[in-house]
C-alpha cells in the first residue's frame, strides 16, 4: 500500500516542486529576512554581521512627524475606495443583469472591461494629457467654455479624486464579472413568483438580485479590508510628484523611498513590517466579525 | 395593477439603458481621444481643443517611433519580459494547482497552506530586493520571471477549478495504466482549456504591464514599454516634474501613438476570452 501510495504520489509531488521553490525563495526567505527591521543592517557587514538595535526602527516610525501623515492620507484613500469605489462594480453588475439584448450585452461588456488591462502608467498618463494646463483637450474645452483651467494632476485637493476616479474607471467593469456570475446562479423561478405575486422590476432588484449578492459583498468585504495597507504602489507612485507629496504618501510609497531611494534598508523594512502585520491583524479581525454575524467569511 | 406595473418596468427600462450607455462613453472616451490626436498634425491638437475625429491625418507619430531606437527595444524587453514570464506563470501554477487538487495526496493541507498564507502576509520590498541581490539576480530579465512566477491567488483559483473535475476521469484513466503526467496533458488540460486560457492572458496581462519590478530590477536598456512610456508622459511633463527643460520633447502625436502601441495588444486579445471569464471562471476565487 505505502509503495503503491509512493509510486503514484511521486510525480504530483515532482509536479508541486516548482511552485513550491518559487514560494520558498520568493515568499518564506523575505519573511525571514524582516529581521533586519530589528538591525542597523548595512550591505557591507550582511545579515549575520549587522548589530541588533531591537525596536530602535519602530521608535522612530512612531515618533516621526511623517507617520500621522502617512496614517492619514492611508485613512483616507480608504475611506474614499470603500465609500465610493467599492460600490461601482455592483451597481455595473445590477445594470448589467437587467440587460436582456445578447449582442448589446457582449459588446457593452467588452467595452467596459477594456479599461482593466491599461495600465496604470497609461492610465495616468492620458489624465495628464488630457489636463494639461495649455494643450491638454479638456482643459481648453473648460477654457472655451468660460471655466478656470483645471491644475488637476499638482493641486493637492484634487488627488484624492483623481485616483479615486482612475480607479472607477480602470476596475468598475472588470469588478462586476464576480457579481454578474453570483447572479447568474439565481433561479429564474424566483422571478417568475415575483412577476405573478405583482412585483415590478424595481422591486424584483430590491428582493431578488441584492439579497442574492450578500455573501459575496461580505467575502469581498472582509478581502478589501485585509488590503487597507496596500492601495497600490503603482498608481499612487505614478500620481505622485513634488506638489501632492502631503497628501499622496501612503505607507507603500514611504517604504519605497527610505528603502530604494535613501538606501536605509533596515528602517524601510521595519515600516514594511509594520503595515504587513496591520494588514494581516485587519484581515483575521473582519473575518472573525463576518462569521460571529452569520456570514461564511472566507477561512 | 398590471397597467401600473408595466409603467414603472418601462422607466426601469430607460433608466437601466441610459445608465449604461453613459458608462460606456465614459469607459470610451479617454481611449477614442488617444487615437484621434496619435493621427493628428500638431497644429490641430493645439488649436482645436477637445475632438474625437481628426481632420488631418499624419502617420508622422508612428513613423518616429518605429525609428526610435529607444521606444524599439523597449518593446522588444517588452516582448520578452511578457512572453517568456507567461510561459513561465502558466507552466508553474497549472502544475502546482493540479498537484493540489489531489484529495488523496498526504500533506496537501500544509502544501496549500504555505501558498494561501503569502495572500496575507509578505516580507515586503527590501528584504525580497535582498533574495534576488543574492542570488545574483539583478539586471537580468529571471529577477522580473522569478520574482512573479506564481501568483498565489491564480493557484488557489485553478485549483478549485480542477478540484471539480469528475474523479471517474482520473479513475478511469488509471485503470488504462496511465500515469498522472499523462493524464494531466491528455485530459485534465485539454478539458480545462477555458481556464487555463484565462490565466494566460491574466498573466500576460501583468506582465505586459509590468512596471515596478522593472524600476526595482533592472538595468536602463532592459527597461520595457511602461517605464518608457512613463518618461515620455510623466517626466516631460514641463508642469509636473522639475526638469530644467520648460518645454515636451516629444509631439502630441508620438505620445499618444505610444500609448496606443502599448495599450492595443491587450485589448485586442481580450475580447476573444471574454466568454470564459464571463462564465464564472473566477467564481472559485471568492471561496478559497
Amino acid at each position: 500500500m505505502a509503495k503503491s501510495y509512493w509510486k503514484r504520489a511521486f510525480p504530483v509531488y515532482l509536479m508541486i516542486l516548482p511552485g513550491l521553490l518559487f514560494f520558498i525563495v520568493f515568499k518564506y526567505i523575505p519573511m525571514v529576512g524582516i529581521s533586519i527591521a530589528f538591525m542597523a543592517y548595512s550591505p557591507f557587514d550582511g545579515i549575520g554581521g549587522s548589530e541588533w538595535v531591537g525596536l530602535r526602527h519602530f521608535h522612530r516610525l512612531f515618533a516621526e512627524g511623517d507617520f500621522l501623515t502617512l496614517l492619514r492620507n492611508t485613512l483616507m484613500l480608504n475611506l474614499f475606495d470603500v465609500l465610493f469605489f467599492f460600490p461601482a462594480p455592483l451597481l455595473v453588475a445590477l445594470l448589467l443583469n437587467e440587460i436582456k439584448a445578447k449582442r448589446f450585452k457582449a459588446a457593452v461588456q467588452t467595452i467596459l472591461y477594456a479599461p482593466n488591462f491599461i495600465s496604470w502608467v497609461v492610465i495616468v498618463g492620458i489624465t495628464i494629457l488630457l489636463f494639461a494646463t495649455g494643450s491638454g483637450g479638456i482643459n481648453q474645452l473648460l477654457a472655451g467654455w468660460g471655466f478656470e483651467r483645471l491644475e488637476l494632476m499638482t493641486d493637492p485637493s484634487y488627488f484624492r479624486w483623481v485616483w479615486l476616479l482612475q480607479n472607477v474607471w480602470q476596475g468598475a467593469g472588470w469588478g462586476a464579472i464576480i457579481f454578474l456570475a453570483a447572479l447568474a446562479a439565481v433561479d429564474p423561478l424566483l422571478y417568475e413568483a415575483a412577476a405573478i405575486d405583482g412585483a415590478n422590476r424595481w422591486r424584483m432588484l430590491w428582493h431578488i438580485a441584492l439579497p442574492a449578492l450578500r455573501s459575496v459583498i461580505v467575502v469581498l468585504l472582509v478581502l478589501r479590508m485585509g488590503h487597507v495597507m496596500d492601495l497600490g504602489f503603482e498608481h499612487i507612485f505614478l500620481l505622485q510628484n513634488s506638489m501632492n507629496q502631503g497628501v499622496s504618501e501612503v505607507f507603500e510609497t514611504f517604504v519605497y523611498k527610505v528603502g530604494m531611494t535613501q538606501g536605509d534598508y533596515s528602517y524601510s523594512t521595519a515600516v514594511g513590517l509594520f503595515k504587513s502585520i496591520v494588514g494581516l491583524i485587519m484581515v483575521l479581525f473582519v473575518n472573525r466579525l463576518a462569521k460571529q454575524t452569520g456570514q461564511e467569511g472566507v477561512f | 395593477m398590471r397597467v401600473r406595473a408595466s409603467g414603472a418596468d418601462r422607466a426601469f427600462a430607460i433608466v437601466v439603458y441610459g445608465l449604461v450607455l453613459a458608462a460606456s462613453a465614459l469607459a470610451l472616451f479617454p481611449m477614442l481621444y488617444v487615437l484621434a490626436i496619435s493621427f493628428s498634425t500638431e497644429t490641430e491638437y493645439l488649436t482645436r481643443g477637445f475632438y474625437l475625429l481628426p481632420r488631418t491625418f499624419t502617420l508622422e507619430g508612428y513613423l518616429y517611433l518605429m525609428s526610435h531606437p529607444g521606444f524599439m527595444s523597449a518593446l522588444r524587453n517588452s516582448v520578452t519580459i511578457s512572453v517568456v514570464g507567461t510561459l513561465i506563470n502558466i507552466a508553474l501554477t497549472t502544475l502546482m494547482a493540479y498537484g493540489l487538487s489531489k484529495t488523496w495526496l498526504r500533506g496537501r493541507k500544509t502544501l496549500h497552506f504555505i501558498v494561501f498564507f503569502t495572500l496575507l502576509f509578505s516580507g515586503g520590498i527590501i528584504p525580497t530586493y535582498l533574495v534576488v541581490q543574492a542570488l545574483g539576480l539583478l539586471d537580468s530579465f529571471w529577477a522580473v520571471w522569478l520574482t512573479s512566477a506564481v501568483s498565489a491567488f491564480n493557484a488557489i483559483v485553478m485549483r478549485s477549478f480542477f478540484q471539480a473535475v469528475p474523479i471517474e476521469l482520473e479513475e478511469s484513466a488509471r485503470i488504462d495504466g496511465s500515469g498522472e503526467w499523462r493524464l494531466l496533458f491528455n485530459i485534465i488540460v485539454p478539458l480545462s482549456f477555458p481556464a487555463i486560457a484565462t490565466f494566460t492572458l491574466f498573466y500576460l496581462a501583468q506582465n505586459w504591464n509590468t512596471y515596478f519590478s522593472a524600476i526595482l530590477y533592472l538595468d536602463n536598456d532592459q527597461m520595457p514599454l511602461q517605464v518608457f512610456l512613463k518618461q515620455m508622459l510623466v517626466e516631460d511633463d514641463p508642469s509636473i516634474s522639475n526638469a530644467s527643460s520648460v518645454a515636451y520633447h516629444y509631439t502630441p502625436a508620438a505620445r499618444m501613438s505610444a500609448i496606443v502601441l502599448t495599450a492595443l495588444p491587450l485589448l485586442l486579445i481580450f475580447p476573444f476570452l471574454q466568454r470564459y471569464f464571463n462564465q464564472g471562471v473566477m467564481l472559485g476565487a471568492v471561496k478559497g
